[in-house]
């Protein structure tokens, strides 16, 4: 078979795949977030936790209630980490950093997984599976409790109750994440991940001496890093470490984990609001955004195949042999499109359009289809920016899904549009007039003298687009493990988190408390192939175009130089 | 209940509710599959472990090992694995495949270091099998992702190929056929790229014709 037949042939496996759990996984979700039925486990979790899981929360209880589970889950990972070397299996190593600790925690809790630590020569393996993995399930449930409320917004009226945070959360974890986790789970060991919690193996080599092998909760840990877009890695090289990752199959399989949730929620979004053609109107974007990305990164790297000096391109450089180009592109957009930032080949390697092409994914704010749950309500709020412009167009009053859209909403949506760029941009500045800090860019990426080149400066933007988007990935050439790096880095991911939240959650209950205006001639009509366009218009024109400049200063003065 | 403020029973609850996904999430999930990967697939669960006569492991077939001697030169009489970042910075004799320290270059497309190392590379690899320098393979001279990979190319392996038979004094059809008995074809026809493993290849080349040499 043909390289690009085998390439293509990939991409409509994963495709087929996650077309085929669309209305399932979606219809099931909406099942969740909407029964009133409490299985009896839950019953007793309600009863342990001592909640109330009838009682219905206002916008302003619900994110005190995010905040509350976010605040003790930083202290009891970073807790973990500093007392790791007197926890069962820490295979010796010594407690975690102080600094490093607290941006582990921050980078977990808000579902980022920027990693500064490198798993398997810092943490034992009870650490990842009760700090680490717990944290992954914990942040990825919270994104789906949060968009819920986003659409009781539209389907709830004349009312400031949207719903129960404790409810929400447990279910999702309790449906949905764990048997979705142990199934993969399983599926992953046979096909070769590891699992074994046995102490330090010994490899003996005949030639260069004995090794200690690393295992852990490999596999359990890796599905729920993936399903939960959370996307840090049990060890340093992450997806592309053979333990986790050892075939090209495992590697198909965890693209579909890191994108399953985040294409099926429209469906979701589309059933809970009545109307299952909204869904896909959101979901065209999604895949729209997702396969054109794809394609630009993949005809970069394969352009680029091949040692050519002079331009200084080595494609397979960071990557690996099984998966090649088409499965590294594959992976890497999957990854950045969503809020994963998992990697199963080095982002800092890519081409200069490849890795800008990651860059750029990222700072569309993770829509396509996102992380879980944050990146349905991303969209949701652009899908608002785009019935606003239109409604400025012909000079009517915007309404979306029979709500009007009036000042209060706009403010909030335009909050939210400006806080992550405004958080990016303003580190990334800061980073940059610091000499101190620049020293962290990799010295194979300073100039001659010791001034950062473009591809050093794009390593800087990269961090911070990536932290405040909570995706995690890298241009892992930066050394981010030092005092400045570890504190700036865990305000960023807190500020890019939680500051959008409060915005999400606010438009949901200004939403909730009008009544429905009935649907005319003159209405917007939401659900058609035209709103598609101009949604997708929206998100590149408003969002795309804050970060032109800053990415005119990285990869394309590198690429076009 | 009613004499605990509102933001205290909150706090309280996240901290219950905490405490109980520890115990659900981060203990009895990951046992559970630990269990169940224990039982139905134990080799594989524990790292894909190869052992030799003896018994003692001596390596997993998913992890790279470096063949080279004290001086970080290559054994002739081995196939090489691809150039591996994964090396304890504090150790400079460490020749990569470290299994403690998984990493890649990082290395941008516009950076210098990277070119006088990819340089570097070529010309030896070039020097060493007698190839062309133009027509050196992509994956020999650039460093894996996770410098781990133990595959390397088919052409790559070619190439390599007379080299090994002439240092272990085998014929030619003989190392071919180990090469292929050792190739990886894409995952169900389509998924990635076709590669020999280098371990196992190594591995069964020592057992089928042993040189006194690969002891040093």
């Amino acid at each position: 078979m043909s390289d690009t037949w085998a390439g293509l042939l990939q991409v409509a496996a994963l495709v087929l795949l996650l077309a085929v759990s669309y209305r399932p996984l979606g219809d099931y979700m909406a099942h969740i977030l909407t029964t009133k039925k409490h299985s009896r486990v839950e019953k007793v979790l309600y009863k342990t936790m001592g909640v109330d899981p009838e009682a219905d929360q206002t916008w302003g209880t619900y994110l005190r209630s995010v905040f509350a589970i976010s605040a003790v889950g930083v202290l009891l990972l970073y807790t973990l980490l500093r007392v790791q070397h007197h926890l069962m299996m820490a295979l010796g190593m010594p407690k975690v950093n102080a600094d490093l600790a607290y941006n582990t925690a921050a980078s977990f809790v808000t579902n980022t997984n920027w990693q500064n630590y490198s798993g398997e020569n810092t943490l034992g393996y009870v650490a990842q599976a009760t700090g680490l993995a717990v944290q992954n399930f914990v942040s990825a449930s919270v994104g789906i409790a949060v968009v819920a409320t986003l659409i009781r917004g539209f389907t709830r009226n004349r009312t400031d109750r949207l719903g129960n945070f404790w409810v929400d959360l447990t279910r999702v974890l309790i449906r949905l994440m764990l048997p979705f986790s142990i199934v993969f789970a399983v599926i992953l060991v046979a096909c070769g991940t590891v699992q074994s919690l046995g102490d330090h193996m010994t490899v003996v080599h005949t030639i260069n001496g004995n090794q200690s092998l690393y295992t852990g909760g490999t596999a359990s840990q890796e599905v729920i890093k993936l399903l939960g877009t959370n996307g840090g890695g049990i060890f340093n090289a992450n997806s592309s470490h053979p333990f986790e990752n050892p075939t090209a199959f495992t590697n198909l399989i965890e693209i579909y984990l890191l994108l399953v949730i985040g294409f099926a929620l429209p469906r979701t979004f589309g059933k809970m609001v009545g109307s299952h053609k909204q869904g896909y109107t959101i979901v065209s974007v999604m895949a729209i955004i997702w396969l054109g990305s794809l394609i630009f990164s993949t005809f970069f790297e394969v352009h680029h195949h091949g040692i050519n000096l002079a331009d200084g391109h080595a494609a397979l450089e960071g990557k690996e042999s099984r998966f090649g180009i088409p499965a590294s592109t594959l992976f890497m957009t999957s990854t950045t499109l969503t809020s994963t930032g998992a990697v199963n080949s080095w982002h800092d390697s890519y081409s200069p359009f490849g890795g800008g092409a990651a860059m750029f994914n990222m700072m569309l704010g993770e829509i396509a289809p996102g992380g879980t749950g944050s990146g349905l309500y991303g969209i949701l709020i652009l899908a608002i920016v785009t019935v606003f412009i239109a409604g400025l167009m012909v000079g009517r009053t915007p309404e979306y899904l029979g709500k009007k859209i009036r000042p209060t909403e706009m403010k909030y949506a335009a909050l939210y549009i400006l806080t992550t760029p405004a958080v990016v941009l303003v580190f990334t500045g800061l980073a940059m007039a610091l000499k101190g800090e620049t020293a962290s860019i990799s010295s194979g990426n300073l100039g001659p003298n010791g001034s950062p080149s473009p591809h050093g400066f794009s390593e800087v933007l990269y961090a911070f687009t990536s932290m405040c988007n909570n995706n995690g990935s890298a241009f892992g050439g930066l050394s981010g493990n030092t005092h400045w790096w570890n504190t700036a880095g865990a305000l960023a991911m807190m500020f890019g988190r939680f500051l959008p939240m409060i915005w999400v959650l606010a438009l949901a209950g200004s939403l909730a408390k009008q009544k429905p205006v009935p649907e005319t001639e003159g209405t917007l009509k939401t659900a058609s192939p035209l709103f598609a366009g101009m949604l997708l218009g929206t998100i590149l024109l408003v969002v795309g175009l804050t970060y032109f400049p800053a990415l005119s200063l990285g990869p394309l003065a590198e690429g076009l130089h | 209940m009613s004499r605990i403020s509102a933001p205290l029973r909150r706090h309280l609850a996240a901290v219950r509710a905490m405490l109980i996904f520890t115990v659900i999430l981060g203990i009895a999930y990951p046992l559970l599959v630990t269990g169940i990967a224990q039982l139905a697939f134990k080799n594989k669960a524990n790292g894909s472990l190869i052992k030799d006569a003896s018994g003692q492991v001596v390596a997993s077939s998913l992890l790279c090992q470096q063949y080279v001697d004290k001086s970080g030169a290559a054994l002739p009489q081995y196939f090489q694995a691809r150039p591996s970042d994964a090396t304890d910075s504090s150790n400079s004799s460490d020749p990569g495949c470290d299994y403690s320290y998984s990493a890649g270059s990082n290395l941008g497309t516009d950076s210098a270091s990277l070119k006088s190392t990819i340089e570097g590379r070529i010309a030896s690899y070039a020097k060493a099998y007698d190839i062309d320098p133009t027509k050196v393979p992509e994956d020999a001279v650039t460093a894996s992702a996770s410098g781990m990979d133990p595959g390397i190319s088919v052409e790559n392996a070619d190439d390599q190929a007379p080299s090994v038979a002439k240092a272990r004094g085998i014929d030619m059809a003989t190392v071919d056929q180990l090469v292929k008995d050792n190739t990886t074809g894409r995952s169900l026809g389509f998924l990635g790229e076709k590669y020999v493993n280098v371990v196992t290849l190594n591995l069964a080349l020592d057992k089928a014709h042993p040189v006194a040499a690969a002891k040093s």
